[in-house]
């Protein structure tokens, strides 16, 4: 496996206080890392560092460099709307645009200048097939797509985001609004999705970490304390702190 | 029990200053109908929409109000050509694009747009806007249904801004930060999601556009030239509107030509019923995204 | 890669619509400044203390507004005499006692109907309703304008009545306060900021207002007092502003009136968003 993502002395701040600290990791491609760590600890922040979608909050800084395919994302020759097709996020909650199924997974390819109805066509079917969707949407391509369940909902944000053939998929907690059963069904996703690209999921349940990744970061205090293959971690973990989060005696 | 009593005459004190309201709008419907049905039953409906001449005050008079009604629709349709798109775009820029101190100090220019007299707008259309109109395009008077389309524009765009702005910032953030996630740069994601998410919320502020373009007069009167000509972008012309206030006054009570005038009411009070179904039909859609 | 730059055709859309935006804006603003400067040209050098003093006077050939300003006053305090009352205690009503769903609706459509009818046709029924009875008067177009604003004051006042919160409601019922004494006591205090609100965008209404007052109140120019003034005939600054440019020409008063009509509006504009900033620091304290 080679490293898609290498990320070197990330730090970030809002406004005066730092929420990233020297952060440095590397990650390989085709495979699912996740992150973990209490609430507030920069595990969300560092995601969206990785598709620069902390550009938008003002107030932000950042020093430091990660590496995407060999380019450093921060260089000011980067077209960070480039950045972010090749590097997809799926979020918290289900967001899908207030228009039809089809609109929603042909708006990114749209975007990019797909406008050929054959190849659209194409692209959403494979889109929604790739989300294990296809089979419920269908016949109701052209229907509003607030009418689908949460679950559902979140499997076309995923498709939406695949239609525009990323290499790298952020998830920002994908599940935390769902039930356990779409849960499970996104769980399921995600492992098929880990043949063709390479997942970074935020979670704050570390039986959903403990089940689907092959590499767990765990952050603190906007710290990465611990990083490394998923099973070690948790069943070795090499810092204390990681060892009394793991544990539940906190967070 | 002295409490009670004076807790149930405090409730029906208020209930009766609800109902004023409806009996507001009661007595305008009944009002106008009672006296605008006569006129229209005199010279007959097909004569009075359709007819082509007005010359109430003329040998043979003549009672037909298609001029009004066509000027009045192909100027609210003018104004609308001109003011939409130039309020949509304002009101994507204010809400989505500027920064704070530009938004606000644009904003507050809208307010005062929206503040200022009909016949203000009157004022400055007939002594910069009517002359231009003559000077430029070479007729012989500049008031004319051009004038009138161009005044109209500048009225209903602060009217158009602030709805479609407040339709817009209500569009959740998620929306736009889905949209920007796919690779969309700020300026297609506020059109692509942020516009079509805010539709009804800006058909609306079309729709209260209609409805103050078609409904306004004074400043209409000052520019249009006032003659009932059958509607063409360089001619002087009456609107529905105008066509009330410019002969009330000279038209003696109870003649036909004073009910007349009525019935040109009536008309207008039907566009503008049309007009606020429109309006409410968008408001309930919005309610329901 | 992340080098290549997005398509032609992406970059011919975005700018696109980069530069109808800002056209747009430009225009609008641009359009306020002109209008401003304008008015503000024109008129100011013709506002002189005889012009505001005075009574116009065809022996002495002056053109006064002094009458105009007077009317224009007593009309606004006659409406919101009016207004006032019944706009909040529907909106006490719609807000406080109102149960069934039916009738909230029906007095919130009427209320939007009769914001959407055109200013022309309230005078017409004005003057059928009121100037027909008890003749051209400020009253009577008070009266027209009482119905016109009558929305407008319902709806701030709804607004700020539901920021009242409704454990002010619960403590005072619990202390064995009736309905009404709540209202009196809790309710009404509470929303003094949405009175106030609807009273400046009212006296803004009134001000503006020309089509409305035609054929109800008239367009004299006599001095009067608050009474004589009511029951007479008179024009506001408004209408008076109509009459000297389209009826007499006299486009240096009708600049004039203009130069304090938009002063008055930016005075208006500005006490609205002070109250409501006012009022929003300190419901937040």
């Amino acid at each position: 496996m080679s490293d898609i993502i290498t990320v070197k002395n990330l730090c970030l701040w809002y406004k005066s206080v730092q929420a990233l600290k020297s952060v440095s990791m590397t990650i390989p491609e085709k495979s699912i890392t996740a992150l973990i760590g209490p609430s507030g600890c920069g595990k969300s922040t560092f995601l969206k560092t990785l598709n620069r979608m902390n550009d938008l909050v003002p107030g932000v800084k950042i020093t430091g460099e990660v590496t995407y395919d060999g380019t450093n994302i921060f260089d000011p020759g980067v077209d960070v709307n480039e950045l972010r097709r090749n590097v997809g996020m799926v979020f918290q909650k289900p967001n899908p645009f207030p228009m039809s199924v089809y609109d929603n997974v042909a708006y990114g390819p749209r975007t990019h200048g797909i406008t050929n109805r054959v190849r659209l066509d194409e692209t959403v079917e494979k889109a929604l097939r790739d989300a294990a969707i296809w089979d419920e949407v269908k016949d109701r391509l052209k229907k509003n797509a607030l009418g689908l369940s949460g679950g559902q909902q979140q499997r076309l944000c995923i498709a939406r985001a695949l239609a525009v053939k990323p290499q790298v998929l952020l998830m920002d907690e994908p599940t935390s609004a769902l039930d356990p059963i779409s849960t499970s069904r996104i769980e399921e996703l995600v492992l098929q999705l880990k043949e063709n690209y390479t997942i970074i999921t935020v979670t704050h349940n570390m039986q959903q970490a403990a089940r689907i990744s092959d590499m767990t970061a765990f952050f603190l205090l906007g710290e990465l304390v611990e990083f490394g293959d998923t099973e070690t971690l948790f069943s070795q973990p090499s810092d204390k702190r990681t060892e009394d989060y793991i544990t539940g005696r906190f967070g | 029990m002295k409490k009670r009593l004076l807790e149930n005459i405090v409730h029906g004190v208020f209930l009766i200053l609800g109902l004023i309201t409806v009996g507001c709008v009661l007595l305008i419907t009944v009002y106008l109908v009672v006296s605008g049905i006569p006129a229209i039953r005199e010279i007959g409906l097909t004569d009075f929409l359709f007819g082509r001449e007005w010359e109430p005050t003329g040998d043979d008079p003549k009672y037909g109000i298609l001029p009004f009604i066509l000027t009045s629709v192909y100027g609210t349709a003018g104004a609308m050509v001109i003011g939409v798109p130039v309020g949509f775009f304002t009101a994507v820029f204010l809400s989505k694009a500027a920064g704070g101190k530009l938004r606000t100090a644009v904003g507050s220019a809208v307010d005062l747009l929206a503040g200022i007299p009909s016949v203000i707008y009157g004022l400055v259309g007939m002594l910069v806007l009517v002359p231009a109109i003559r000077e430029i395009f070479d007729v012989p008077d500049g008031a004319s249904l051009l004038a009138a389309i161009i005044v109209l524009a500048v009225m209903i765009l602060p009217n158009i801004i602030k709805v479609s702005i407040t339709a817009l910032d209500a569009v959740p953030k998620e929306y736009e930060d889905a949209s920007l996630a796919l690779g969309a740069t700020p300026t297609e994601t506020f059109f692509r999601v942020s516009v079509p998410a805010a539709k009804s919320g800006i058909a609306a502020a079309v729709a209260l556009g209609v409805g103050r373009a078609i409904g306004e007069a004074m400043a209409v009167i000052m520019v249009a030239g006032n003659v009932a000509n059958m509607p063409s972008l360089f001619e002087s012309v009456r609107f529905l509107t105008t066509a009330v206030a410019s002969e009330m006054a000279y038209s003696s009570p109870g003649s036909l030509h004073r009910e007349a005038l009525f019935s040109i009411a009536l008309v207008l009070f039907l566009f503008i019923m049309l007009i606020n179904a429109a309006l409410n039909f968008f408001l309930k859609r919005r309610k329901g995204e | 890669m992340l080098k290549g730059k997005i398509s032609a055709r992406r970059r011919a859309y975005i700018l696109t619509m980069r530069v109808l935006m800002w056209a747009s804006a430009t225009l609008t603003a641009g359009l306020v400044l002109f209008l401003f400067v304008y008015i503000l040209a024109n008129g100011l050098p013709h506002v002189t203390w005889e012009l505001l003093s005075t009574k116009p006077s065809y022996l002495e050939d002056r053109i006064g507004i002094l009458p105009d300003i007077l009317n224009t006053v007593y009309i606004v305090l006659a409406t919101l005499v009016f207004v006032l009352p019944i706009g909040v205690g529907a909106a006490i009503y719609l807000t406080e006692y109102a149960k069934n769903k039916r009738v909230v609706g029906v007095i919130e459509y009427a209320a939007e109907t009769l914001s959407g009818i055109p200013s022309i046709i309230y005078g017409l029924v004005g003057m059928l309703l009121f100037s027909n009875n008890f003749g051209t008067s400020l009253l009577a177009g008070a009266l027209t304008l009482v119905i016109m604003n009558l929305p407008t004051v319902m709806r701030t006042a709804q607004e700020s009545l539901k920021t009242v919160p409704q454990s002010y409601r619960e403590g005072a019922f619990g202390l064995g306060a009736g309905k009404w004494r709540t209202v009196r006591t809790v309710v009404l205090p509470g929303c003094v900021d949405g009175i106030i609100t609807g009273c400046i965008l009212s006296v803004g209404r009134i001000i503006g207002e020309s089509a409305a007052l035609l054929f109800t109140a008239g367009f004299a120019h006599a001095l009067n007092g608050v009474f004589e003034g009511l029951t007479s005939s008179g024009a506001t600054l408004t209408v008076a502003l109509y009459v000297y440019a389209k009826e007499e020409g006299e486009f240096g008063v009708a600049f004039a009136i203009a130069a304090i009509l938009l002063i008055l509006t930016l005075l208006i504009n500005l006490s609205a968003t002070l109250t409501g900033r006012y009022f929003a620091k300190r419901r937040n304290i």
